[in-house]
């Protein structure tokens, strides 16, 4: 019922809409990109090299010859991973660290805490560039390192969240009750804590796509042949005197895109949060 | 104050030890082995040991890796940073005068940014609802969302293949001496660079004023029939100010950490582009100094942003 509601006060939000649309398409390209892609996104043609937009190549064709429209559908499935299970690492490992350090406080939370500092500390692209370089680049270790670079905002978050819950009445009488910290984390804590975490966790897909589209372009991401936005525009910028209109497509799509994952987080904060609740 | 930047810069010490662990674990991760490259390897494929050996010993990477980590360090603080495995060069007048480019790219871009987006905020605030509003509305939210480097490579491909006003990128001018040259060079990294803090502080400070407007204050002072200019300058920008350039002066860390994509795409000789490089050429010193320099930069800009801050709100007390 929460959630019906929620997602009913979601589409009343003109902005939440456009979000919807446009997530929505993309999502479903990037699920039907076999039955959708013109042309084997990997497969070099070099008689076609740098073909300009024709009834052929919709989008024209990069410097291999392989057909933009078919990278640009395939790199959707690249994007939307990395952000999506990027950000559910995220998620997940700062859930873990920021909860045990609420709960159990002392050294555990010092020893926790100061690492989340030091992680923090570095430049989100350049520590992701260094991991990224010693890990390699597949789209598994990216979202690992996607996941490494955004665990302190949510462990900082969920911890702020456990230190105030852990004084309240429900908390103390379950564990009064005899409740393992085990339980009351799983069954108590954690859902109680969720609300901001979903909020900033959509936000975050929008940064992680980022993130991975810069990766690509410095030429750590993804390894050849496979199709990434990013990928795409850092080859495009090599022939950017011979063929400009290569630089369009994959600009367009992380543009629409991360706006997208923006207007979805903020209409999400406004719906959430009880004291912006009916003010639209 | 006092007993608290001290207190701030104290527990900045363990987190500096713990980014300067974290910078020298994870060079030592890159998969490559800078004595193995020295080495080189002969017609077979194979090294020869004993050359392998020297060099080991040579570069001090047959010792323990905490004795490593301690000789680094010690290095650091006596400013004997070491040499590029790779080009033989000194990393530490390498590093000062790329630092100083990033610096300058920064400090530009955040005052470029600065006078952007300030004004026009407030310009939006002013005229909430009409056309001006909804269009730098938009900017500021296109400004959050688009890549950098994209828009970097749009503004090339406009602004140096098409009209050939300005260059593809390059630096080599200087502000005092060829001015005209400078603002060529920095303009386009510049614009790019600031659009994202520009984007932010548009809606930071119309978010400001228009909550400042609300205040009964404001309402007073139009009622003593004060003019609309000095309301909006003398009552409700004072007051709306401060978030917005804690804001800003939050973001010159984000502006450092930024650099890296716009200093690769217009080719400048920054700290970001050189550390970029030194990565994918697998250069360690290089990379561990330079990793270290700009989140050091990153943090400080942070601490100096806090004590602005503080300056700033006398109502905020840390004690």
């Amino acid at each position: 019922m929460e959630l019906q509601r929620t997602l009913r006060e979601l589409m009343r939000v003109r902005l939440a809409k456009f979000a919807a649309l446009v997530l929505g398409v993309t999502i479903i390209v990037a699920i039907c990109a076999p039955w959708l892609a013109p042309y084997d996104p990997v497969k070099a043609k070099p008689w076609d090299s740098l073909h300009p937009p024709s009834s052929k190549y919709w989008l024209g064709a990069d410097r291999l010859g392989r057909d933009q429209l078919s990278r640009l559908i395939y790199g959707a499935r690249v994007s939307l991973l990395i952000g999506v299970g990027g950000v559910a690492m995220a998620v997940c490992l700062g859930i873990l660290i920021g909860v045990t350090a609420g709960w159990y406080r002392g050294v555990w939370d010092e020893v926790l805490m100061r690492l989340m500092d030091g992680l923090s500390a570095f430049p989100s692209l350049l520590l992701a560039l260094a991991l990224v370089a010693i890990t390699g680049g597949t789209v598994l270790n990216i979202i690992l390192v996607v996941g490494i670079v955004g665990t302190p905002w949510v462990a900082r978050v969920i911890r702020s969240q456990v230190l105030s819950l852990r004084e309240r009445e429900f908390v103390v009488a379950v564990r009064g009750l005899g409740a393992r910290p085990g339980r009351i984390m799983l069954k108590h804590l954690i859902p109680n804590c969720l609300a901001p975490v979903i909020v900033q966790a959509s936000l975050s897909i929008a940064a992680a796509i980022l993130l991975e589209a810069a990766l690509s372009f410095l030429g750590v991401g993804v390894r050849p042949p496979t199709p990434t936005w990013g990928g795409m525009l850092r080859h495009a910028f090599e022939t950017v005197g011979q063929a400009p209109w290569l630089t369009v497509s994959p600009g367009v799509m992380i543009f629409l895109v991360v706006l997208a994952f923006n207007f979805f987080g903020d209409a999400l904060r406004d719906v959430l949060d009880p004291k912006l609740r009916g003010t639209r | 104050m006092q007993k608290y930047l001290v207190r701030r810069l104290l527990n900045m010490i363990p987190t500096l030890l713990l980014v300067s662990l974290g910078v020298f674990a994870l060079v030592r991760w890159l998969p490559s082995d800078p004595a193995r490259l020295l080495a080189g390897v002969d017609e077979s494929g194979a090294i020869d040991p004993a050359l392998y050996a020297k060099i080991k010993k040579e570069l001090g990477l047959d010792r323990p890796v905490l004795m490593q980590y301690g000789a680094w360090l010690a290095g650091i603080v006596r400013g004997d940073w070491g040499r590029s495995y790779l080009s033989g060069m000194e990393v530490f007048p390498q590093i000062v005068h790329r630092l100083r480019f990033t610096v300058q790219l920064g400090l530009t871009a955040w005052l470029f940014g600065l006078l952007l987006g300030v004004p026009l905020g407030t310009v939006s605030a002013i005229r909430r609802n009409s056309l001006l509003d909804m269009a730098v509305t938009a900017f500021a939210i296109s400004g959050v969302a688009i890549p950098h480097f994209w828009l970097g490579m749009m503004l090339i491909v406009v602004f140096a293949v098409w009209l050939g006003w300005l260059p593809y990128g390059g630096f080599n001018a200087n502000l005092f001496t060829t001015p005209l040259l400078w603002i060529q060079q920095m303009l386009l990294p510049t614009f790019v660079l600031s659009t994202g803090l520009a984007a932010i502080l548009m809606r930071q400070t119309r978010a400001a004023l228009l909550e400042v407007f609300r205040e009964p204050y404001i309402l007073t002072a139009r009622a003593k029939g004060l003019q609309e200019a000095r309301v909006i300058w003398a009552h409700a920008m004072k007051n709306s100010l401060l978030p917005v350039v804690t804001i800003a002066s939050l973001q010159f860390g984000t502006l450092i950490g930024g650099t890296v994509v716009t200093e690769t795409v217009f080719t400048l000789p920054g700290l970001g582009k050189f550390v970029v490089d030194a990565v994918l050429r697998r250069d360690y010193l290089v990379v561990q100094m330079g990793l270290l320099v700009l989140t050091v930069a990153v943090m400080l800009s942070n601490f100096a942003a806090d004590v602005l801050y503080m300056y700033l709100d006398p109502r905020i007390r840390y004690d």
